[in-house]
This record gives structure tokens, C-alpha cells and sequence, in this order.
């Protein structure tokens, strides 16, 4: 995984609540048995006019003008701002590979469904909870201004206009921190703690032997 | 310190924890499907690991298996290579059971984990499918995870959490007749909307609880994370432990008597304290319908398709608004008076012997209205299908004019070939109305099997208590 520590990037926003991973990446694409490549299908039924099949050239296909990821002002966007209850529905993770995929680095929103949200950690997505009142006025300000970009600091915890004249703090697990901000194989770091678990192991199923 | 039936599976699962809070949490079953499993081997793969513990792990394939023509295999070729995938993974690594397409006792994995008795009281169960909270209703602690944390159970047999707030659904009274458990849940899920449980773990009680049988508890349980909640529960009574002797998995003799001393205590303490209560009147409650693109899009089937123009908060009329577009619905009409064009019977939520048998006796001696184009009935595993041929279900089915299928997943999320054509609209036992779940522009209302049944009788909704 890649580290996270500081990026700036360009603000795209999806101005809807309970955004759900049926949308982010429908379930025609998760057939697939690799864990790249979903970029060009992020919600591929918004963006897109024809219906989408794995294997399409989807370079080729007829685009929804009016959904906002295809507007030209925000080609280019890393950072996706939304709405309440962002990512709800099914567990695949197929919805943050797809983010991940498009160019998407963190996700700001007032809430997200929590299978998601843990989904984000595991792929170096950020997603970001700030106030209901703050997204309001970034969405505003996304709309006011084109080209209108921020800067995530992750060490600080800040996420920030450019030029600082707005700046918001928000919250992380001191542990998520610092896996983020160090790339870290959770894996790997539970492999540390394997004679614990063997030790817990053996008792559990000594003492629930239908285990 | 009394505590609640999750603080009693909590602790029983925690290896160790860190300063702020993160746990590992010992897995004890692992359920294991074609979609979400593949990168999750192929990471073990890379890293040149093994399975910490191939006992704990159970699979099958069922979101991409066709569900007629079995003799003609897998033809969507995509499909096919991801459920071979699975094969020879589980080939590779092993499984203390393995349910293949074709198995006399595949089926959704949500339906053949109790079924087997593969999921027992005081388990942690995981799989990488979000309505994992299903096995919840066996006073397992059980829960969704992504491919990654399915690749982190496989590698240490762990996961790296925080424990969730607790919330109780008390149901107070007695369901009335013609209203089921999917009913009840729709109506909590109205109520506290689809982020309702968000961060908690929701445990379903009070007497409407007590009452249901083991399949009902499941299809309330298995809708918890409509509700935004990871994990729903209840506790172990008398059912719990009828359901689960006997089967495959289960244990038998004095490990039995062992195991039941200890299930027996998996309930929460009568004084326990909830972070939240939510209480519910089951007694009042009627018929569900939902009428929008989200769960909590949910009225009567005595009401009417809501009007925005009531709404006062923007962003949820703005919800409305889309919503009533997508379904091609007008305000203020009665749902009675919205018809449809196709029904779905089955998936995780309501697939099970009960809800057959429910939907037959709505069905028995009529036929489906001209205007539906397909009824069909899918059971969640071989072993129901079985069973509701024993029964005469499926002769009952197709005279009424329903098709009858194979076990899978099916049209709930149409991964197969089972899917809605855009504009069609379906009276659906699923879990999920969302936009395009059922395939692209198709029109989805969530009901209990009873609810669909009447509406493919009548080719529109209906209340089932007022069928002639």
C-alpha cells in the first residue's frame, strides 16, 4: 500500500446522499478475479448513456454529459467530496479499488457506511468525515470556483484550502494514522502478535472443542 | 457488571488490544464465495502464505451460478473462470467443507451456513459479503468484510477492529397475522433509516423477537446492515438450540450438553445498558412495501407513494425527487395501485423452507396475472429445494404459473442471467432497491414472500390479508 502523508488535488462533488456501492461499481464488473482495472467503470451506470459489459472499450462509449465526473472543468480530480451515508450496501471492495483506480485519493463526506469506510483504509483511500455544515460550504465553494482544489494533511490532520485561508481539522484512529501515513501491510503487523494468537487459539478450542 | 449479549461475544474474541482501542478479534468460521475471494487467495499467493486455520473455512459458489440449466454448465465464460477460481483455490488451500455448483448442498452461503450447522451460537463468523449479519440470529457475532480483511482472516485468523456502539430493536407485542418479520424489519429500517445503526450492533428483542422461528430471526438479521449496522443479534433461546441439533456440523453427545451450558448463557443481562434503544410496536404494524431506491423508501401497503412537497429537508427531497423519477412513480399513489411486471422469490433475506412454504400458500390454487411476465421462485440452497419438493411446494409453484429454480443468489444483485429489463418493475423478497440492482434500470420493491406472491396473483401489490 501506498503511504499517505500530504496531497493536493482537484475537488470533484457528487451532490447526493447514500451513495451506494451498487453505483459506485455495479455488479457486472465483479466478476472480475483481479483487483485493478475498475477505474473506467466507476459508476459506470451514471456515467455512461449505453449499458456497460466487462470487456467494453469504454473509451469508445457514449458519455453522460450531465453527470458531473464527466464535466470538463473537473477532469483531472483526486479528491471526491459527498454527501451522507457515502459507500452503503454491499461489502465489495471493489468500490474503493474503483475509486483508487479513477484517481481518487481521499473522499470527503459526513458520514460513510462502515464496511466501506474500513474498505478505504485497506487501499490507501482517505476518507475524510468532516461537519455536515463544512461539507455544505465546500460544496459551495467547489461550485463558486473552478478549479477549486484542497490540500489533505494527514500528520496534521487538516484538510485546507490552498492558499489557508480555510481550514478544517478532522478525526482518525491513532492506528489507521499510522498505517496510512507509513504504507503499512496490516497483515504483517498481525503476524507480529502470531504467538498470541496461537496462544488464545489453543485455549478456545480446548475449551469449545465443537470448534 | 452486566453486560449485553455483544459484550459477551466481544470479549470472548479478543486477542489483544492496543491503547486506543483496536482489538484483534479471533475468527472462528469463515465463509468463503466466488466474488469476493479471488484477490484475497491470490495476495496469500504473493506472500507466500497459508491458511492460518483451513478448518475454520466454509465455501460454496452461488452469485454467479446459473439457476436452470445445470446440465449446461456456466455459460457466461467470465462467470465461469470465477467460479473455477474458487475451485482450485480451495483445491490449493483447503476447506473444512466445500459446496461447488452443482452440489446436491450448494447454495447462498448465507442459507447453508446454519443450514449445516456451520455457524453455532457464541461464533465469530465473517464472510466477504455485507449480509453476513444474517448468522447473527444464532448469537454469533457475525459481519461483512472486504477482500482484504478475507485475505487478513485467511493469513492470521484475525481481524483488526474497533468494537461498535450497541444498540437495542425492542419489538414489543405480537405481529399480527399476514405480517412477517421482513415486514418488521422494513418498518425498523423506515424508522431509523439506512444509517440508523451505522457504528453499531444492532440486537433484536422483545416478545414480536421471541416469537419468530430461526428463519425469521435470519431474514431480520440479515437486513440489520440495510439498517447501516454491521452486525444484528439475538439471543439463544429454546429455537436457537432446536434449530441447530442434528445438523451436519453441530456438536453431539457431551460436547453437546457442553456446548448448549454455554450458549445458554448468550443472552444479554437483564440489566444490561444499550448505548441506544429503539422500541417498535410489531402489534400495529402491517404489510411493507418500499416504494424508492433505498430500504428506508418503506409505507405500508396501506399507503400512498409519499409526496416530496412535504418534505422540508432539501437534501432528502432531492432524494425523493430522484427516487420517484427512477421508479416511475407519481406522488400520492396508492401502492395497491402500482403494478408489476415481474416477481423474485428468494435470495439470503427470504429463500428458506418457511418463506416457500409462505409464498405457496398464497399461490396455492391461483394463477399469476396475465400482465407479470416472470414469477420466479429460487430457494437458498439444494437442501431447501429438496425439502419443498418433499412438500409438494414446487407442483404448487408451477401450476400457479412460477417458474421454479435452481439455488443461488439470482436476481437480487443479477449477476447471472436472472435480471430485470430497464423500465420493468418487480415485486422483489431481496434485500436491496437500489438503482440498477437488479439490472440496469430495473424497478425494485422490497416485500415478504407472502407480499410477492399476492402481487404476481394480482399483477399488483395487494394486501395479502385481503386476498380472496
Amino acid at each position: 500500500m501506498q503511504p499517505f502523508r500530504v496531497h493536493t488535488g482537484l475537488v470533484v462533488p457528487l451532490d447526493r446522499a447514500n451513495v451506494d456501492t451498487d453505483a459506485i461499481i455495479p455488479k457486472q464488473f465483479l466478476k472480475s478475479i483481479k483487483r485493478s482495472g475498475f477505474g473506467p467503470n466507476l459508476f459506470d451506470e451514471w456515467r455512461y448513456l449505453d449499458h456497460g459489459e466487462p470487456g467494453m472499450n469504454n473509451a469508445k462509449r457514449p458519455l453522460n454529459v450531465d453527470f458531473v465526473l464527466n464535466a470538463p472543468r473537473y477532469q483531472g480530480a483526486s479528491i471526491l467530496l459527498a454527501r451522507r451515508n457515502f459507500g452503503c450496501g454491499s461489502s465489495r471492495e471493489h468500490a474503493p479499488w474503483a475509486l483508487y483506480d479513477y484517481g481518487f485519493r481521499a473522499l470527503i463526506a459526513p458520514s460513510y457506511a462502515d464496511i466501506f469506510h474500513n474498505n478505504c483504509y485497506k487501499n490507501g483511500l482517505l476518507p475524510i468525515v468532516l461537519q455536515e455544515s463544512e461539507v455544505d460550504r465546500l460544496f459551495a465553494d467547489t461550485a463558486a470556483f473552478p478549479g477549486f482544489k484542497l490540500t489533505i494533511d494527514l500528520e496534521r490532520q487538516t484538510v485546507a484550502t490552498v492558499d489557508g485561508a480555510l481550514a478544517y481539522g478532522f478525526a482518525i484512529d491513532p492506528s489507521r494514522k499510522h498505517r496510512l501515513l507509513n504504507g503499512l501491510d496490516d497483515i504483517g503487523l498481525t503476524l507480529q502478535h502470531a504467538e498470541a494468537i496461537r496462544a488464545f487459539e489453543a485455549k478456545r478450542l480446548a475449551d469449545n472443542p465443537w470448534l | 457488571m452486566a453486560r449485553t449479549l455483544y459484550d459477551k461475544l466481544w470479549d470472548s474474541h479478543v486477542v489483544r488490544e492496543e491503547p486506543d482501542g483496536t482489538a484483534l478479534l479471533y475468527i472462528d468460521r469463515h465463509l468463503v464465495h466466488e466474488v469476493t475471494s479471488p484477490q484475497a487467495y491470490e495476495g496469500l499467493k504473493l506472500a507466500g502464505r497459508k491458511p492460518w486455520r483451513v478448518a475454520s473455512v466454509v465455501a460454496t459458489a452461488d452469485h454467479n451460478t446459473p439457476t436452470k440449466d445445470w446440465d449446461k454448465g456456466i455459460a457466461d465464460p467470465i462467470s465461469r473462470t470465477q467460479v473455477e477460481t474458487l475451485d482450485a483455490n480451495i483445491r490449493e488451500f483447503g476447506a473444512k467443507a466445500y459446496f461447488p455448483f452443482l452440489d446436491r448442498r450448494q447454495g447462498i452461503v448465507h442459507v447453508i451456513g446454519p443450514e449445516q450447522g456451520a455457524t453455532l451460537p457464541g461464533m465469530t463468523v465473517v464472510c466477504g459479503d455485507s449480509h453476513t449479519s444474517t448468522h447473527g440470529a444464532f448469537a454469533a457475532l457475525a459481519f461483512g468484510i472486504g477482500t482484504s480483511e478475507v485475505e487478513h482472516v485467511l493469513a492470521t485468523q484475525c481481524l483488526m477492529m474497533k468494537k461498535a456502539r450497541s444498540m437495542l430493536v425492542r419489538c414489543d407485542g405480537r405481529l399480527p397475522a399476514g405480517v412477517t418479520s421482513k415486514d418488521l424489519v422494513l418498518a425498523v429500517i423506515g424508522k431509523i433509516g439506512t444509517a440508523g445503526g451505522t457504528g453499531y450492533a444492532i440486537e433484536f428483542g422483545g416478545d414480536a423477537v421471541r416469537a419468530l422461528s430461526m428463519e425469521a430471526r435470519m431474514t431480520m438479521c440479515n437486513m440489520a446492515i440495510e439498517a447501516g449496522a454491521r452486525s444484528g443479534l439475538v439471543g439463544v433461546d429454546e429455537r436457537t438450540l432446536d434449530y441447530v441439533r442434528g445438523r451436519t456440523f453441530a456438536p453431539t453427545g457431551e460436547r453437546w450438553d457442553r456446548a448448549e451450558a454455554q450458549w445458554r448463557t448468550l443472552v444479554s443481562d437483564p440489566d444490561a445498558v444499550f448505548d441506544a434503544t429503539v422500541v417498535i410496536d410489531a402489534a400495529t404494524l402491517a404489510p411493507q412495501v418500499t416504494w424508492g431506491t433505498s430500504p428506508e423508501m418503506v409505507t405500508s401497503v396501506e399507503g400512498c407513494v409519499p409526496d416530496p412537497e412535504k418534505e422540508r429537508d432539501s437534501t432528502r427531497r432531492d432524494d425523493m425527487v430522484r427516487a420517484l423519477a427512477y421508479m416511475g412513480l407519481v406522488p400520492n399513489t396508492p401502492m395497491t395501485a402500482v403494478h408489476i411486471d415481474k416477481v423474485f422469490i428468494g435470495s439470503c433475506t427470504n429463500s428458506r423452507i418457511e418463506d416457500l412454504r409462505a409464498a405457496a400458500a398464497v399461490a396455492r390454487g391461483r394463477r399469476v396475472a396475465r400482465n407479470v411476465k416472470l414469477a420466479m421462485v429460487v430457494p437458498g440452497s439444494g437442501l431447501v429445494k429438496k425439502q419443498a419438493e418433499a412438500e409438494g411446494l414446487d407442483a404448487i409453484f408451477r401450476d400457479a404459473g412460477f417458474e421454479w429454480r435452481e439455488p443461488g443468489c439470482s436476481m437480487c444483485l443479477a449477476m447471472n442471467d436472472d435480471r430485470l429489463e430497464p423500465g420493468e418493475r418487480c415485486a422483489s423478497t431481496s434485500n436491496r432497491n437500489f438503482e440498477g440492482r437488479q439490472g440496469a434500470g430495473g424497478r425494485t420493491h422490497l416485500v415478504s414472500p407472502a407480499m410477492a406472491a399476492a402481487a404476481a396473483i394480482a399483477g399488483h401489490f395487494v394486501d395479502v390479508r385481503r386476498l380472496h
